[in-house]
């Protein structure tokens, strides 16, 4: 229940959270080729936690919410992280199978992401 | 044997229990591996009876396996006899397992007709094993069958080569594997792309989130397209799952593209992919060693298709010198040995696949020569090592001075993923070729031992012409001689091309049953002449095709060309016609 709430409460977040993604693409008129216009950068912080968004060149919008006591977490390190998510997601990508849209199931994708969530913490 | 053919002896212990001789007879049949395995097992029979002994447990549980257990321990018992025995139990499960597949047989016939060419090597060798007839009669009827096959036959004849070790790919399968790459793509150093591969795959049945874990496994470049190596990792993944092994979750050391250690192949493999593939072409024992070798360390580094290209590029260029080859081969060889040490030890405890022929070059190649002298009727060399185990091969060919090592050449090409022309190709003149080897006994038994190994069809005609004469006058054929004899004499009678090597392989026989030792000596010396001889013709081919494949490039590239003439034409005419309007 508390995992249920929690995630709920992370789903609303993220949920919320694209709302400022939109809004920050939507306002960025020039190419979002940029490597910068990809990363978002911290999209709004709450009490709980902070928000960073990055956006891919195919309006793939990656969210990542971290806890807000975890502030050795640096701006570098979300980059890269998100980095390495637009990386493994290629990969997903990349294998004809996948269908975009779906959830996706790749272990190899699963497994970058846990490794870089251990990471972070 | 089907292991026996596919890995190196040391492997042989997994192909006793693993290969099905009955998967050939039966479902394997479908695959030309099946066909190959038997040839090389036969071969490989003398090598894996040493080896075997250990592979008999190996059999799995699975119902690949039941043929397997049956098999290992007939190989076990004698390499002529036990091929029979073994492959006729075997086959009953197998053919039992056949029959249902039968139907996709036919479907594989496509297949098939890949292996019809192969057939003819099979046939051999598989004179044995009635149940391989049986197998050979199938492919035999559907020689060309579009390769269109469903993926699903493809798969199930795949299963042939299931052995304990899933995770290697046997010579046949990867001869069967490169049958359904050119399907796909002519160019087997091109690249399949991803859609292509997924309707392919999906011919499969398997269900979409499994192929999508196959295809996370094999793209290993990740760039949405397979290359010839990562196609067979795929596809052999696959035919695993079909025949109920688990996906693993990492690809196999086995099925990676590169053979070889990454560390180890960089650098030689290039060298020693050239020289390998030329001997490839020659159907050199030791070029097929080398390339093997070559074509792993390729595969371990993997520089991509690209290194694949090369390889095979200079493959063709060598192939008219054979000569040089054996230098190169030799240093490839030695190279692709020591670089097997590593990956041998790693790779057999993981997997057959691809790595075998690493792992056996090395130390199991020394072994492999020697069990294949020992056993009585120890199968020619080549066969032991499964085309595949390069590393033996080499080893082998060395030792034997080039004796048929071409079991291990030969998977040495399957693995390079460079075949040598392919199965498509006509039967030029292999068996003309062949008779021309015949004279030397050392040919025959090359080609005997070439069969099991060369992952081309047109090797495959060649060898088993060759094989039908080596198998009489294995003289060169080690050990096994007396098996190859046997054997060919049983092939000879069968196959109608291989008719006219009979006669030729029946005298060679009489001095083929001379003791492996005299022959090997004297194989090895006559051998080179064949194998240049084979080399060359090989590299004729391949040449022939890409004359071909130029021409109509050429033909086409000169009709845009006239196209856009014309246009270029009509539009100077409207310019013309404008200026004086725009001047005006």
């Amino acid at each position: 229940d508390n995992v249920c709430s929690g995630e709920l409460k992370f789903h609303y977040t993220v949920h919320t959270s694209l709302d400022v993604v939109e809004e920050k693409i939507s306002g960025v008129g020039k190419a979002l080729a940029d490597q910068r216009e990809l990363y978002l950068g911290l999209l709004y912080p709450t009490e709980d936690y902070k928000v960073y968004g990055y956006v891919t060149n195919s309006k793939v919008k990656f969210v990542i919410v971290v806890d807000s006591s975890n502030t050795s977490l640096r701006d570098n390190e979300i980059r890269s992280m998100f980095r390495k998510l637009h990386n493994s997601f290629t990969d997903v990508m990349c294998n004809p199978f996948y269908n975009p849209g779906d959830p996706i199931q790749s272990k190899a994708f699963d497994s970058i992401v846990s490794t870089m969530m251990v990471q972070a913490c | 044997m089907a292991a026996a053919q596919a890995g190196l002896p040391v492997r042989l212990e997994s192909v006793a229990g693993e290969l099905p001789l009955p998967v050939f007879v039966g479902i394997t049949n479908e695959l030309e591996m099946r066909y190959p395995n038997h040839p090389s097992t036969n071969e490989s029979q003398p090598h894996i009876l040493g080896s075997l002994t250990g592979s008999a447990p190996h059999p799995p549980a699975d119902r690949p396996v039941l043929r397997h257990p049956d098999t290992s321990m007939d190989k076990q018992e004698a390499w002529s006899p036990p091929r029979s025995p073994g492959i006729s139990p075997p086959c009953s499960p197998s053919a039992y397992r056949s029959y249902p597949y039968g139907a996709q047989r036919n479907g594989t016939d496509t297949l098939l007709a890949y292996d019809g060419k192969v057939p003819g090597r099979p046939s051999v060798p598989q004179e044995n094993s009635s149940p391989s007839h049986y197998s050979l009669k199938l492919q035999s009827e559907q020689p060309v069958i579009t390769r269109g096959a469903s993926v699903e036959r493809l798969v199930e004849r795949a299963e042939i080569d299931y052995s304990d070790e899933p995770w290697r790919i046997t010579e046949e399968q990867r001869e069967y594997y490169t049958n359904q790459f050119r399907s796909l793509q002519p160019d087997l150093n091109a690249l399949i792309m991803g859609t292509v591969a997924k309707n392919f795959f999906t011919k499969s049945k398997l269900p979409i989130p499994e192929l999508s874990h196959i295809w996370e496994l094999s793209d290993v470049d990740k760039d949405g397209a397979l290359t010839f190596p990562e196609f067979c990792t795929a596809f052999h993944l696959i035919v695993a799952r079909k025949n109920g092994y688990p996906l693993p979750e990492t690809l196999p050391a086995t099925l990676r593209p590169g053979f070889v250690e990454p560390g180890v192949v960089t650098v030689p493999p290039s060298e020693a992919t050239e020289p390998l593939i030329v001997f490839d072409d020659n159907m050199m024992p030791g070029a097929n060693q080398l390339e093997m070798g070559s074509v792993d360390l390729q595969m371990t580094s993997r520089p991509g298709v690209t290194a694949k290209q090369d390889r095979r590029e200079e493959s063709r260029k060598p192939e008219f010198s054979p000569k040089r080859i054996p230098d190169p081969h030799e240093k490839p060889i030695q190279r692709v040995s020591t670089l097997k040490p590593d990956s041998p030890q790693e790779l057999d405890a993981n997997m057959k696949s691809r790595t075998r022929p690493r792992s056996y070059s090395s130390t199991s190649m020394d072994d492999a020569m020697k069990k294949v002298e020992e056993p009585p009727t120890p199968p020619p060399r080549p066969q032991k090592t499964h085309s595949r185990a390069s590393s033996l091969d080499l080893n082998k060919l060395f030792q034997q001075s080039g004796q048929g090592s071409r079991p291990s050449q030969h998977s040495l090409s399957a693995k390079s993923g460079w075949l040598p022309p392919p199965p498509a190709l006509p039967p030029r003149p292999p068996a003309t070729q062949i008779f021309s080897f015949l004279p030397s006994s050392e040919k025959s038994s090359q080609k005997a031992v070439q069969q099991p190994n060369f992952a081309d069809f047109s090797k495959f005609r060649e060898e088993q012409e060759s094989s039908v004469r080596g198998g009489l006058s294995t003289e060169d054929l080690v050990p096994p001689k007396s098996d190859s004899t046997l054997r060919h004499q049983g092939h000879a009678p069968q196959k109608p091309v291989r008719r006219k090597l009979h006669p030729e392989s029946q005298s060679a026989t009489p001095p083929s049953a001379t003791p492996y030792s005299a022959a090997t000596l004297t194989k090895s010396t006559q051998r080179p002449p064949p194998k240049q001889k084979r080399e060359i013709q090989m590299a004729i081919r391949k040449n022939r095709e890409t004359n071909a494949v130029l021409t109509r490039l050429n033909s086409e590239l000169q009709q845009q060309l006239k196209v856009v003439h014309r246009e270029r034409v009509t539009l100077e005419s409207q310019l013309e016609l404008l200026r004086p309007v725009a001047s005006t």
